[in-house]
Parts: C-alpha cells; sequence; structure tokens
C-alpha cells in the first residue's frame, strides 16, 4: 500500500464567542495549511470537511464553507464525525487512487449554540431524548461506572485536570492555561456526580486544516521536514445505546487500536509510542481511553497516572498540548490533536517540545462516551 | 488595505431553529410503548439465536444481527448499574428540575441497561446496586416518560 504524509497544518487560536464565521476560520486554518505544506491552492484536488449541521446551525453544512475549504471547482465531500475520522476519509480517498493532494478540514464553533441542547439531540428521539440526558450527564455515567468497576477515586480523575492544565501552560494556543491543584478541581462547581467543572472541557471555537498527499507528490511537493506520515490507523464502534455497553469496558477502542498498531508495525504500544494525544473531554476518559489503547492493563490508567508515566516528562507523555480539557472544538478537537502531533513530530512545538520523539498516536472519538474510535499512528 | 477589520463593530444575528417532526415509533418500540400505555407493563424482546434480552427492546440483536421476535414480559424491577445526580438547570430539555438522578437501571429478566429517571429517594442516597422497581405516570401517552421513574425497593 501507498504511503500517505500529513504535509501541512494550519488551525485557527482557539477562542470563545469568536467574531469569525465558519466560512472566515476554515479560510484561515485551510490558506494557513497550505502555505505551511508550501504549495499551491491548485495542488489541491480533494477536500474533506468534518463538520455537524446541527452545531452550524445549518443543513449540509460542508456546503457552506467549501469556498473557504477550497473546494471551487473541485470535489469536496463531508464526515459528519470527530475530524480524526475526516482524515481517515481523505487518506482513503487518496489510496483509492482517484484524489491527489487533499485539504481535511473540520470546523466548530460551540459558543454559537447550545452544548447540552445538541448533543442531546444525539440520542435517539423514540426512547433517551425526552428524558434530558447530554454529553455530560451521560459522560457522569461513564465516570461512575468506571469508578464502581475499579474502586477509583474522583480525585484520581482530578489529577488529570491538574496534569492538562498545567501542560496548557507551555502551549500558548490553549484556551484554559492554569495551575490548579487537585482540591481545586474538587472544590469546583458540582456539573453531575461525580463530575465537577473542572473535570469538564470548555466550549470552544476554532477550525483546523490538514495537507495530505500520498508519498509521490508529498516527496514532490515538500521536503523532508515537513513530511509527517500515517503510519497505521484503526477505526471500531460499539452499540449505539448506552444501555447495551458496560460504559468502563473499551473493546471497541481496543479493537481500533489492535488495526492501527498492526498497519503501523507496533508490537508493544507502551514502549514503541513516544507520545499521545488522547481524547479527554472529560478527565476521567483519559485513563479509561489509555486502557483501551494497551498502553495500561484495564483498570490501571489512575495508578500509572498517580506515578506521572503521563507526564510531560515521564514514560508516555499525553496531552502535552493541555488536551481537550484545555480546548475542546468537538468537531475540530481532532484534528488540532493530529496537527499537534505533526509539530511536535516535526520539533515546531515551541516551548511544549518532546525531545526525541520519533512515533505519536492520535486518539478521536465519536458518539455518546465514547462510542466509535479512531486510533492514527503518525511517524517521522 | 489590511487593518480594516480592527475596525469593524462584528455583529452577532440572534436565531432560532425550530423544525417539527413526526418520528415513526416503529413497530417494535411501538408494542414496547402500548404495553407501557395500555397496561403499565414493561415487555422486552430476546434474541431466537443467543438468548440476549433487549429492554428497552430492539429491532436486532446487536451481537448475532438476528430478528428479535420473542416477546417476554419483565416484572418492573431491577438493579442500578450506574447512576449520575444532576446538579444544572436545563428547563427545556430536563422534565423535572435539577438536582435528581439518572440511572442505567438493569431489569431483572433483560441482559441490558434502560437509561432513566430514578426518584422516591433523595439523589444523594442513590448508590450502584440498588434494587429498582418502575413507577407508572397514570396519565400514560405511549413514550418513555410513562415510566415515572425507578424507585428503591424498601
Amino acid at each position: 500500500m501507498e504511503k500517505v504524509a500529513i504535509i501541512g497544518v494550519g488551525y485557527t487560536k482557539y477562542d470563545r464567542n469568536s467574531p469569525l464565521t465558519f466560512a472566515e476560520m476554515v479560510f484561515e486554518a485551510t490558506t494557513k495549511a497550505i502555505k505551511d505544506a508550501g504549495i499551491s491552492k491548485d495542488d489541491v484536488d480533494n477536500i474533506v470537511s468534518a463538520s455537524s449541521d446541527f452545531w452550524d446551525g445549518r443543513t449540509i453544512s460542508s456546503m457552506a464553507i467549501s469556498d473557504a475549504a477550497n473546494a471551487y471547482g473541485k470535489d469536496i465531500t463531508t464526515v459528519e464525525g470527530d475530524g480524526t475520522f475526516a482524515a481517515l476519509y481523505g487518506m482513503m480517498r487518496i489510496l483509492s487512487g482517484s484524489y491527489g493532494v487533499t485539504v481535511v478540514c473540520a470546523h466548530h464553533k460551540g459558543t454559537e449554540s447550545s452544548m447540552n441542547g445538541i448533543t442531546n439531540c444525539a440520542f435517539d428521539p423514540l426512547v433517551e431524548r425526552k428524558l434530558g440526558i447530554d454529553a455530560i450527564s451521560s459522560a457522569a455515567l461513564q465516570a461512575r461506572r468506571y469508578m464502581d468497576k475499579y474502586g477509583l477515586l474522583e480525585e484520581q480523575f482530578a489529577l488529570v485536570s491538574v496534569k492538562n492544565h498545567g501542560n496548557a501552560m507551555r502551549n500558548p494556543l490553549a484556551l484554559l492555561p492554569m495551575e490548579i491543584t487537585v482540591e481545586d478541581v474538587m472544590n469546583s462547581r458540582k456539573i453531575a456526580d461525580p463530575l465537577k467543572l473542572l473535570d469538564c472541557s470548555p466550549v470552544t471555537d476554532g477550525a483546523c486544516t490538514l495537507i495530505l498527499a500520498a508519498e509521490r507528490n508529498a516527496k514532490k511537493l515538500t521536503t523532508n521536514k515537513k513530511r509527517v506520515w500515517m503510519k497505521g490507523v484503526g477505526h471500531c464502534s460499539d452499540a449505539f445505546r448506552l444501555g447495551d455497553r458496560d460504559l468502563a469496558d473499551t473493546r471497541a477502542l481496543a479493537k481500533a487500536a489492535k488495526r492501527a498498531y498492526a498497519m503501523a508495525g507496533i508490537s508493544d504500544p507502551g514502549k514503541e509510542i513516544d507520545f499521545a494525544e488522547v481524547y479527554d473531554a472529560f478527565s476521567y476518559m483519559e485513563p479509561l481511553w489509555l486502557e483501551g489503547l494497551g498502553i495500561c492493563d484495564d483498570g490501571m490508567g489512575c495508578e500509572y497516572l498517580e506515578r506521572g508515566w503521563f507526564d510531560a516528562g515521564g514514560r508516555l507523555p499525553v496531552n502535552v498540548s493541555g488536551g481537550r480539557l484545555s480546548a475542546n472544538p468537538v468537531m475540530s478537537a481532532g484534528l488540532y490533536a493530529m496537527a499537534e502531533a505533526v509539530q511536535q513530530l516535526r520539533g515546531e512545538a515551541k516551548k511544549h517540545q518532546l525531545r526525541g520523539v520519533e512515533t505519536a498516536l492520535v486518539h478521536g472519538i465519536n458518539g455518546m462516551c465514547g462510542q466509535s474510535h479512531c486510533v492514527w499512528v503518525l511517524g517521522k | 488595505m489590511p487593518g480594516w477589520k480592527d475596525d469593524v463593530d462584528v455583529l452577532v444575528h440572534e436565531g432560532k431553529i425550530s423544525v417539527p417532526y413526526s418520528w415513526t415509533v416503529g413497530s417494535t418500540l411501538s408494542r414496547f410503548y402500548c404495553e407501557l400505555r395500555d397496561n403499565a407493563k414493561i415487555w422486552a424482546n430476546r434474541c431466537p439465536s443467543c438468548g440476549k434480552v433487549f429492554a428497552p427492546p430492539k429491532i436486532k440483536c446487536i451481537d448475532c444481527y438476528e430478528d428479535l421476535h420473542d416477546w417476554v414480559e419483565l416484572p418492573g424491577t431491577g438493579t442500578v448499574e450506574t447512576y449520575t445526580v444532576v446538579r444544572y438547570e436545563e428547563p427545556v430539555l430536563h422534565p423535572r428540575k435539577a438536582p435528581f438522578a439518572y440511572g442505567i437501571i438493569k431489569m431483572d429478566g433483560a441482559d441490558t441497561g434502560m437509561v432513566h429517571f430514578i426518584g422516591d429517594v433523595d439523589p444523594e442516597e442513590v448508590k450502584a446496586g440498588m434494587r429498582v422497581e418502575a413507577v407508572f405516570e397514570d396519565e400514560r401517552e405511549g413514550n418513555i416518560l410513562d415510566i415515572k421513574h425507578f424507585r428503591p425497593i424498601t
């Protein structure tokens, strides 16, 4: 199979109540990504966008940003889900042999609408939606189940928030850089037990674009320094209904990760992966997903977190960007995480640059409580 | 001239999308809701292949992809698998005022969990493993809210 590289990244700064329209955000991110790759807009013939019609408040939301995404006179297609899945679709379109250099863009403005109202609409209108459940209350059900299954404490989840907000202090892009303590998290406003305000990610606006190219194009158009290879990818879905799953069971993620590792030739992820961006819209998710990713055994994520394994200076730094806890533009969150990994691998992460990193893991989710997972292995 | 944007008073247009829908409930969930509405009974369906019992019922077994033609009546009792106490107000979304408790209830006789309210109890007292029973509304309309909530079995 031909290799595919990420050759350019661009993004807007994270914001709240951004004065930019969706199209202005996509235009800014895509222009920056094209410039970063050092290519011309005319080199691109394929656009994959990630957006959500409900969040945008309009139908066929990708059509409205198509000009801004450099799709005029070209082909644009859309993923209604996290940007990691759009990147997967972009890669597949390249590997089909039908498309060349590809723009993958995602945009999101959480501050223009109602987070709870929109995530409530992700539930079946025939069953759970009438109960008023949403992303936060369903995550709380998952957090509690995870605690009860393995005897975990809220203080252990709080430590994720402390770590990631602390990491954000070294990332000028992050929306919520904070030096906080476990006590601060524990004393923050109760939202839905066991989740407190500082266990939850902030409502955020942001657009991000990646430029993808097959090996032959990547080598023709860019320098080696810019190229980061998509070494492995895997995705897998669990049941739609919360009650059809054990919410502390990460089998869908484990399958996705296994596929990504097999494709990337990784046999011991804990040793072979140098750093990871793991989906942490809520604090408890980081250790839970690290277990699913095979980085630690089931129920051990919090213990390893306490030992400092996932600190910026630990044996496998996780979310050195500050993670979704420090900025979470939902639909584009996964693309930002991939852009972060690309910049780390290129050595361009400035104040939060990790030393000697060659292999990155990026994880994105779709659906409530991580119904569906996409796992990327990226490398130089 | 670049820089002109700094002087613009960027406007915000307020809006609201309100679109009516008539969602077909389908034969499987319609049977479930008619039993709730007419008889205050909770019915589930069972996979003929693996025997898994779904409550609320599903059209296909998620494991076997088989049609679920076998129906079973459940006693309406169950166990709280997980729960949360919601502390924030969402007057349009939430049918009740915070604080209130959601739970996932594994019904006796079923293999899957049902998301619902846990009531008639101080939300602070709710625990996983708690034994509960369904409480039905007096006026029932054929939807999930015909079950008022689940309450602890005393």
